[in-house]
């Protein structure tokens, strides 16, 4: 359809995170948004009703009362056949967490934008991966994402995969606070027609909700059919790689661009000793430190998990087998958890467990609350993960990184 | 601004109600569920050309048992405070798919109906929400059997003061555990959203006003809400085969009142109106409490007091039975 803002030619244009999934909602027509307020996250609504204020997106915009509103809002307009986008941040995102459990039991294709956050109290504006992490295990796919580009990019490919009828998963797209909701880069925005190419109509099809498909959706099932159900979205959960696969393949041709894995990023990891690894915006920071580090002669590489649902499990063992060790920088924390260590670390020492040369794993917690990832932080990391293998053994498996004692 | 309804004239009479049914057999509701007879006579109102979205409560667990759903309407579960955002999410998708041409263009009825447990009380920020929406024809029925009844029986803020409930059970020393007051919840939503059109209170005794009523709601445009009154065998506890007659002595008692707001105009229905009038005379609340184990321990006292409470709305309040201040008197 064409509207104000189409434009013909792919253009440039220096934005943030926020405006990059704004406009990205912009060219997939997403039929209804929902908005709530909170930091840092709403960003993105901001532009979201500038462009319907302006006449250049045709959206039904509501501004809810709730988030747990704005994502049952969703879910409904979801299931009548309707695209969709919602978001939120930190205790926001709590806020919704019965919609969002649902949302995937349902198998509703909403695609949301978590602008990472804290989980205030005490208050914190800034970014921590937590918020969105509490969902890794209901169905939702969960991407981390590293620079604006790449959310505009991920936004097409989240509703081209989730309403995949293979799939019919919801997606989030996180992306961290600040670092990348606010700030600018330089984005390539591209045309309708491509879009259009790569991104079809949303089709509810048999599971439509209407009139003319009189169906019951969400029956109680109980004991003597939930287990099946639950099964069924396993196997969603599942399929959703090869399509991931699939639908990247074809963006990097129609768009030009990409990395050569859609779910991970590897930085100098070939003949790499040790291995950091991280999700969203760190990757800055630890790209400058192994650039520096790589000057000095340390063969240090660094791994960026992209999805963390569905996790890569085989391409992450396969990066990861040639290591003598790994660090992963956590930006979240798990009270109480195996080691103490982040959510990302337990979850990829789970996945080289089976492994014949199994690296040495250490974890650390850094960045917390939206404190910066210093160059120098991730050198001493990288030290401390050196000494590790100099002593054959992992002495501090857990170590938190920059905390004033 | 408003899109287009359907065309569902009113009935006069029992026998204009319409033959079809869009709750039929599979449903696993209590002998005698007023309730059940409440979704049966919503839908024989509203048509086969109708989305209903259902929060949690007995009407959602007792009613759509896997593969034996008694829905011939397409029909989805919603969560229990969600009936307000159920109705705007299905009326938004609907709209902006027909607006876009995405989907065929045509009036198709939206209907999200919550308990007085999901709406009364968890669900009521969404239905205010909801009622803000002039843009999305929407109604929200709340079919309050005065407790969370799917629950096993606890009390609501829309349960009557002291009924006995599995969370106010009468004891020892605290006979009266439940002292709140039944909300006022019709006058708060048509006070507070001036500009919805149509607000109104029902109960299923009155079966063609309760189809007129439906229908006003879903022909008028924009957001409604409707709170009808179901007498619940379990929760109340009395023999089922009276669940119609407890219905009318709720309203003849002037315990409950009929009436509807249109266009900011309230008009009493039934039994309420001649109340009002002074045509008839309310009957003493005891016909209606004594009927009902749930109010077995009662005393004469408490009795009393509620009497005299039910008195008071309807000889003090500023507009009988609904508003409870008017303006400041001046005096002499
Ligand atoms: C968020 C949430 N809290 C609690 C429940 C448990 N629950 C299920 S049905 C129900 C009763 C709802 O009462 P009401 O809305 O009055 O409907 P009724 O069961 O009386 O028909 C409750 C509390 C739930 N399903 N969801
Ligand atoms: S408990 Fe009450 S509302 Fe629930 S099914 Fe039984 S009679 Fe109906
Ligand atoms: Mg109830």
């Amino acid at each position: 359809m064409a509207t104000a803002t189409v434009h013909q030619t792919e253009r440039e244009e220096l934005i943030s995170g926020s405006e990059a999934i704004a406009i990205a909602c912009s060219l997939a027509d997403v039929d209804v948004i929902t908005a709530y307020p909170i930091r840092p996250y709403d960003t993105v609504m901001q532009y979201v009703s500038k462009l319907k204020a302006d006449g250049a997106f045709d959206c039904d915009f509501i501004v809810a009362e709730s988030e747990h509103s704005q994502f049952e809002i969703v879910k409904h307009a979801s299931a009548v056949g309707a695209r969709t986008f919602c978001g939120s941040s930190g205790v926001g995102w709590f806020y919704a967490f019965e919609a969002i459990t649902v949302t995937a039991g349902l198998r509703l294709p909403v695609v949301a934008m978590v602008g990472n956050r804290a989980l205030d109290d005490p208050g914190a504006f800034g970014v921590e991966h937590n918020d969105a992490m509490a969902v890794r295990d209901l169905g939702w796919m969960l991407y981390w994402v590293g620079t604006a580009q790449e959310a505009l990019d991920t936004a097409l490919l989240a509703w081209r995969v989730a309403e995949d009828p293979r799939v019919f998963l919801p997606a989030a797209i996180s992306c961290d606070g600040s670092f990348l909701t606010h700030s600018q880069a330089i984005v390539n925005v591209p045309t309708q027609e491509q879009v259009d190419q790569f991104l079809p109509q949303y089709d509810r099809g048999r599971l439509l909700l209407h009139p003319d498909n009189p169906i019951t959706v969400a029956p109680q099932v109980n004991e003597d059919w939930l287990m099946e159900i639950r099964r069924q979205t396993d196997d969603a959960m599942r399929r959703t790689s090869d399509v991931i696969k699939e639908a990247y393949e074809e963006f990097k041709q129609l768009f030009g661009r990409g990395d050569p894995s859609p779910f991970i990023e590897e930085y100098m990891t070939e003949d790499a000793d040790i291995v950091l690894v991280g999700m969203g915006t760190l990757a800055m920071p630890v790209r400058v430190a192994v650039r520096r580090m790589r000057e000095q002669g340390k063969k240090v590489g660094f791994l960026r998990v992209k999805f963390f649902r569905p996790f890569a499990t085989d391409e992450i063992r396969e990066a990861l087998s040639h290591c003598k060790a790994v660090g992963v920088i956590d930006r979240d924390y798990s009270y109480g958890s195996p080691s103490y260590g982040g959510v990302l670390f337990n979850e990829i020492r789970s996945a080289l467990y089976t492994l014949d040369n199994r690296p040495l794993m250490q974890s650390f917690i850094a960045g917390l609350g939206g404190r910066e990832v210093l160059v120098r932080d991730v050198e001493e990391m990288t030290s401390m993960v050196q000494g590790s293998i100099d002593a054959g053994h992992v002495k501090e498996e857990n170590t938190w990184i920059g905390v004033r004692e | 601004m408003t899109t287009m309804t359907q065309e569902l004239p009113q009935v006069r009479g029992v026998k204009q109600i319409p033959v079809f049914e869009g709750f039929t057999s599979g449903h696993r509701t209590c002998q005698g569920c007023e309730s059940a007879l409440v979704m049966r006579l919503m839908i024989k109102a509203a048509g086969p050309r109708t989305i209903v979205v259902g929060s949690t409560g007995c009407m959602y667990v007792a009613n759509t048992t896997y593969y034996s759903t008694p829905w011939v309407v397409p029909w989805m579960h919603t969560q229990l405070g969600s009936s307000g955002s159920a109705a705007t999410g299905t009326a938004a998708g609907l709209a902006s798919l027909m607006r876009k041409g995405k989907m065929q263009d045509e009036p198709i009825n939206v209907i999200a109906f919550c308990g007085d447990g999901g709406g009364v009380d968890m669900g009521l920020s969404a239905i205010s929400a909801a009622l803000q929406h002039d843009e999305y024809n929407l109604l929200i029925l709340c079919y309050d059997n005065e407790s969370y009844a799917n629950t096993d029986i606890q009390v609501s803020g829309s349960s009557p003061w002291g009924a006995n409930s599995t969370f106010s059970p009468p004891g020892k020393v605290h006979r009266i555990m439940n002292r709140r007051w039944k909300k006022n919840t019709v006058p708060m939503l048509a006070a507070g959203h001036p500009d919805v059109r149509y607000v109104a209170t029902a109960c299923g005794s009155y079966g063609p006003d309760f189809t007129n009523k439906i229908r006003r709601a879903l022909t008028i445009g924009g957001p409604t809400f409707i709170h009808s009154i179901d007498p619940c065998p379990k929760g109340w506890d009395y023999d089922p085969k009276y669940s119609h007659e407890l219905g009318m002595l709720a309203v003849e008692t002037g315990i409950w009142v009929q009436y509807e707001i249109v266009d900011g105009e309230l008009i009493l229905n039934g039994p309420s109106r001649a109340i009002a009038r002074g045509i008839r005379r309310r009957k003493p609340v005891t016909d209606y409490l004594q009927r009902q184990g749930r109010f077995a321990h009662l005393t004469e006292e408490d009795l009393k007091f509620f009497q005299e409470r039910i008195d008071e709305t309807w000889e003090k309040w500023w507009i009988p039975g609904i508003v409870p201040f008017g303006p400041h008197d001046e005096g002499e």
